[in-house]
């Protein structure tokens, strides 16, 4: 089966739209930087740079091997049947490609990028107490297995897209911009390595309540979520044209979905925590921006604006109290809140898709034998939103105990949390031996005994 | 239970027919998960009283 050709057109846009995703690459690393405490910020954004260029890396040796790509080879079992593919069979090291204006090799790139993303998600929840070189190997495991099983099964003609066909559910599991193969698959692995490393010392009293320790540059946060805006945009775009054959003509759609579904978390965000706070919390609305992104991802060219609005509005209200209830009540440490944000919205992205799409143009589906399009036009209903449950209940179920599993695995082997005194010094003078703002030295005492010692 | 939810939801996915009794067993699948994942909420809650 071969992958629908891209009209020049089409591979031009799609090629602009994947250069922009670099931009939410970049908002998310500031996002976290500016969320951590001064005396690790230099260390969270090395370790987010460092952190890309080994989920790069991992997925050039093998990543995309696992991967694949529509109509590429892949590993197929017969179940009742039914043939389900469950694994891309590309050769390793990114053989086999085709550089020359096919959508594989766009593929490669935008998944590149993608694959970045996802690695800097945990970040977030790991910020202030993650060893970089840890960090770097936990990188490896996502970028090397977990990501690529999943994006195959939801983007590239895996089981998940096939429901549709041979099961009879829609489309099949649809995850247009990546609200679960990237952001959910990133969430959830936040969430394993935040129960694995444990809070920050002194964030829990003995009585279990929790200290606020807010991030050190909200400016910074806040522009990193205008740069994130612009690399989903992006990514939005391209990934509607790759993987569901979106015409050029229906980017103005996504663009507007995208904004409207980010505004609107936002000022749900800001309206929710000034009533109850007496004043809009900055940190929790920028997570509000970025939840309306998140979920507003999956379903952007196939829902008219309002349901985008809808989207945000609940993403929005969803994000500000599940922060609240990891912190609070389940006594999870998310310092740069990359569980609520991308596991909880991007969850609910992928649900309101099965309940608000309107599939007006065939989708691609790789399971039409005739060239990779659906030719009915299924629509959205129960079918739909069954396969996006079980599409949700496949993260939940598979990809969040695997990933716990293998940095459980992992940590036996390069321990991931910093020595207490790192966490006192702060992650910048502990592991790399100055600070991110030299001028504003506020822990005099630390550094000049650091100093001594190293002397 | 994460994975055995995921396993009923898998093998409902995979032997049955797109019938009432398939989305019963796909929400069974799905209430376990939640069962399973409420149980890791509450061991992981567990676990950072003990380290203090």
């Amino acid at each position: 089966m071969l992958a629908r050709p891209l009209s020049e057109t089409s591979a031009l846009l799609c090629l602009l739209c994947i250069f922009l995703i670099p931009l939410a690459i970049a908002g998310i690393a500031i996002v976290n930087g500016g969320l951590g405490r001064s005396h690790s910020a230099s260390h969270a954004m090395l370790t987010s740079i460092s952190v890309f260029a080994v989920a790069a890396g991992t997925y050039f040796l093998c990543g995309f091997a696992l991967q694949g790509f529509i109509g590429g080879p892949g590993r197929d079992i017969v179940v009742a049947g039914r043939s389900w593919n469950w694994l891309g069979n590309e050769p390793m090291f990114l053989r086999g490609i085709n550089a020359y204006n096919s959508p594989s090799s766009l593929a490669v790139l935008l998944q590149l990028f993608a694959v970045g993303l996802v690695a800097l998600i945990p970040l977030g929840a790991g910020l202030e107490r993650w060893r970089l070189s840890a960090s770097c190997a936990s990188t490896v495991l996502l970028a090397g297995w977990v990501y690529p099983l999943f994006a195959h099964w939801a983007w590239d003609g895996g089981w998940l897209a096939q429901l549709g066909v041979n099961s009879g559910m829609g489309h099949g599991f649809l995850d247009v911009g990546g609200s679960g193969s990237i952001h959910v698959v990133g969430g959830l692995t936040a969430l394993a390595v935040s129960w694995i490393l444990g809070p920050r010392t002194g964030k829990y009293s003995s009585e279990d309540i929790p200290s606020a320790i807010p991030g050190h540059n909200t400016v910074l946060v806040l522009f990193g979520c205008f740069l994130a805006f612009v690399g989903w945009l992006g990514l939005n775009s391209a990934a509607a044209i790759l993987f569901t054959g979106a015409p050029p003509q229906r980017i103005v759609l996504i663009a507007v979905n995208t904004t409207l579904a980010a505004s609107a978390a936002l000022l749900t965000t800001v309206i929710i925590t000034g009533m109850r706070f007496g004043r809009p919390d900055v940190s929790i609305s920028a997570n509000g921006w970025v939840g309306g992104l998140v979920a507003g991802s999956a379903a952007s060219p196939f829902i008219a604006p309002a349901a985008a609005v809808f989207i945000g509005l609940v993403a929005g209200a969803l994000v500000t109290y599940s922060v609240e209830w990891f912190e609070l009540r389940l006594m999870v440490d998310d310092p740069g809140g990359a569980i609520s944000v991308h596991a909880v919205g991007g969850i609910w992205g992928l649900l309101a898709l099965g309940i608000f799409a309107n599939f007006r143009d065939p989708v691609l589906n790789v399971t039409d034998a005739a060239g990779g399009f659906s030719a009915a036009i299924a629509a959205a209903g129960a079918g739909q939103w069954l396969a996006q449950l079980v599409g949700v209940a496949t993260l939940v179920g598979f990809v969040l105990p695997l990933s716990y599993a293998l940095n459980l695995i992992l940590n036996r082997f390069v321990p991931f949390r910093v020595h207490m005194e790192g966490e006192r010094q702060g992650l910048d003078l502990y592991e790399l031996g100055g600070g991110a703002y030299p001028e504003f030295v506020t822990h005099t005492e630390d550094f000049t005994q650091f100093r001594k010692r190293k002397s | 239970m994460l994975f055995a939810g995921w396993l009923i939801v898998a093998f409902a996915v995979a032997l049955l027919p797109p019938t009432l009794v398939r989305t019963v067993f796909i929400l069974s699948g799905v209430a376990v998960e939640l069962l399973g994942l409420a149980l890791a909420m509450q061991g992981n809650l567990t676990d950072t009283r003990e380290r203090g």
